[in-house]
């Protein structure tokens, strides 16, 4: 594991100060977009969609009052990737929540969005759940790369990012420290890569 | 998290809980709960796409109804299509061999094939010379695989429940299996499977339902119901084969019963905690008395919804990471 990280630079590109601020400017629009919280619920995509989520109804409460309900949503037995043998079945948990989706507003909250396959299997997993009257998302960061048409309705940050770049965003709840890194695969490996890499 | 140090899955069939490692076992419980909450869905649909498309053949040479629905069941709630084969429906009573039958399923594109065969080993030898994936339901007296995941997952999952820690194992918890165990491949598979994750294994019933040399397997024999069950954390009675009763394998059922019958007489030796597990179809009042079969400590109908979730957990890993080539 650490012999793997050595292979990678990181940098920081958001403090946790520039975090909080923005997670509550997400709130804020949120809020302002969904004057009716009682048909708003907020599903968090695991794992650090889920932190996000309660961070972003902590602040709606805050502004409001009133605070949605927050629910996990896993999407790994919905996504497109397992058919392909692209990836290994990897699981952060369970899909979680226990309140109908009829009728309400269902607001996906994720971390980063980037090719845009998490999403349209979250859409695909809420729609097996019921019929929500619509389906927004709000998004950390977005660092591009988008291979199917979905775009973010609240974006904290964009930042376009190149193949050999990714961001990883901690969070206290999971990582023990609020950030967001851009880390970047270094030029010259030192190592000879293993087939696994 | 285990996230990182999860291993991965790299066979192509399950034929049997004997070669599998402690981590292969543990990845498959590990896969289930989020197939038993797709199960419990309230509002919904309850399946998953996951093998959308594929086509799973349930072939069965043996009778069974539990095992065979569960997989059906399995297969569908992960949007497979489905096939039934029976013996008496299909070629093998105009004398087709099981590999030419198999060539020509196979030539339909079939994925997956769940197969129960009365001859040990046939799922084995299916599996060496053909691309599907290949499924044990049970063959002849040797194993019955998914059967003791299932119990393995149910017993964890109580385990993790009692002592409110979500990581617990089966280690050194202790499942007394009383009855017919010469003839049960429910319990040679559950011996391998819970020696493997370190649960103690104690065997109990007449000599005669015992195999010899069974201590080999890494387990205590008793011929003492209260020995056995006095410690237990888990007690699983197996089915009296009454067909194989005309061999007359014990003098009498009355013996057995006053014996071996785990009723609420008998059960005042062993532990409050103590589970009551049965692979079914049950013998009421021979094996189990109906209070205990239907008492608050048995988990009997929670085997039958895990074997739903444990089933559709095993095709995933087989279809959607496991090896195309060779088991």
């Amino acid at each position: 594991m650490s012999a793997e990280q050595q292979a990678y630079e990181s940098t920081i590109v958001m403090d946790g100060e520039t975090m909080g601020a923005t997670i509550r400017r997400l709130a804020q629009l949120i809020a302002e977009a969904n004057p009716d919280i009682e048909a708003l619920v907020i599903l968090g995509i695991l794992r650090r969609g889920r932190p996000l989520a309660e961070r972003i109804a902590a602040q709606i409460e805050k502004m409001t009052g009133r605070r949605p309900a927050v629910g996990s949503l896993a999407t790994t037995l919905y996504r497109d990737d397992f058919r392909a043998g692209l990836r290994r079945p990897k699981v952060h948990g369970e899909t979680q929540f226990d309140f109908s989706l009829d009728d309400r507003t269902v607001l996906l909250v994720d971390d980063v969005l980037a090719a845009g396959r998490t999403i349209r299997a979250a859409l695909d997993e809420v729609m097996d759940y019921g019929r929500p009257r619509r389906i927004q998302l709000a998004c950390l960061v977005d660092r591009g790369g988008r291979e199917l048409p979905i775009q973010a309705d609240y974006l904290g940050w964009q930042v376009a990012t190149a193949p050999n770049e990714w961001i990883a965003v901690h969070m206290k709840e999971i990582d023990g420290e609020d950030a967001v890194l851009l880390e970047r695969r270094a030029p010259t490996p030192l190592r000879q890569e293993g087939a696994g890499g | 998290m285990s996230e990182s140090t999860q291993i991965a899955w790299n066979r192509k069939d399950l034929t049997g809980i004997e070669p599998l490692s402690r981590g292969e076992i543990e990845l498959i419980l590990d896969t289930a709960p989020q197939f038993v909450a797709v199960s419990k869905r309230q509002s919904g649909i309850k399946k998953v796409p996951l093998l959308q498309g594929r086509l799973v053949v349930n072939w069965f040479h043996e009778p069974s109804t539990r095992t065979r629905t569960s997989f059906e069941l399995a297969a569908k709630r992960l949007s497979a299509d489905t096939l039934s084969i029976t013996a008496s429906t299909s070629s093998s009573v105009k004398g087709e061999t099981l590999h030419d039958t198999l060539a020509n399923i196979e030539a339909m594109h079939s994925d997956v094939i769940v197969i129960r065969h009365n001859c040990a080993g046939a799922p084995h030898i299916l599996a060496a010379r053909h691309a599907s994936h290949i499924v044990n339901a049970g063959d002849g007296r040797h194993e019955h695989p998914t059967q003791a995941l299932l119990d393995a997952f149910t017993i964890r999952e109580h385990v993790r429940k009692h002592t409110s820690n979500p990581e617990a194992t089966l280690d050194g918890v202790k499942v007394a299996i009383i009855g017919d165990v010469e003839h049960s491949r429910v319990a040679r598979s559950d011996i391998w499977c819970l020696n493997k994750l370190g649960a103690r294994v104690c065997l109990c019933g007449p000599a005669t339902l015992l195999p010899m040399d069974v201590e080999r397997m890494g387990v205590e024999v008793t011929h003492d119901l209260r020995e056995a069950i006095h410690d237990a954390d888990v007690i699983y009675a197996l089915r009296i084969q009454l067909e194989r009763q005309a061999k007359a394998l014990f003098p009498s059922i009355r013996e057995y019963i006053r014996l071996f019958r785990i009723d609420s007489d008998s059960l005042q030796s062993a532990p409050a905690h103590a589970l009551i597990m049965h692979p079914g179809p049950i013998n009421r009042d021979l094996e189990l008395a109906t209070e205990v079969a239907d008492g608050p400590r048995s988990v009997i109908l929670e085997q039958v919804s895990n074997g739903v979730a444990i089933r559709m957990a095993v095709m995933h890993l087989l279809v959607n990471s496991g090896n195309k080539s060779g088991s």
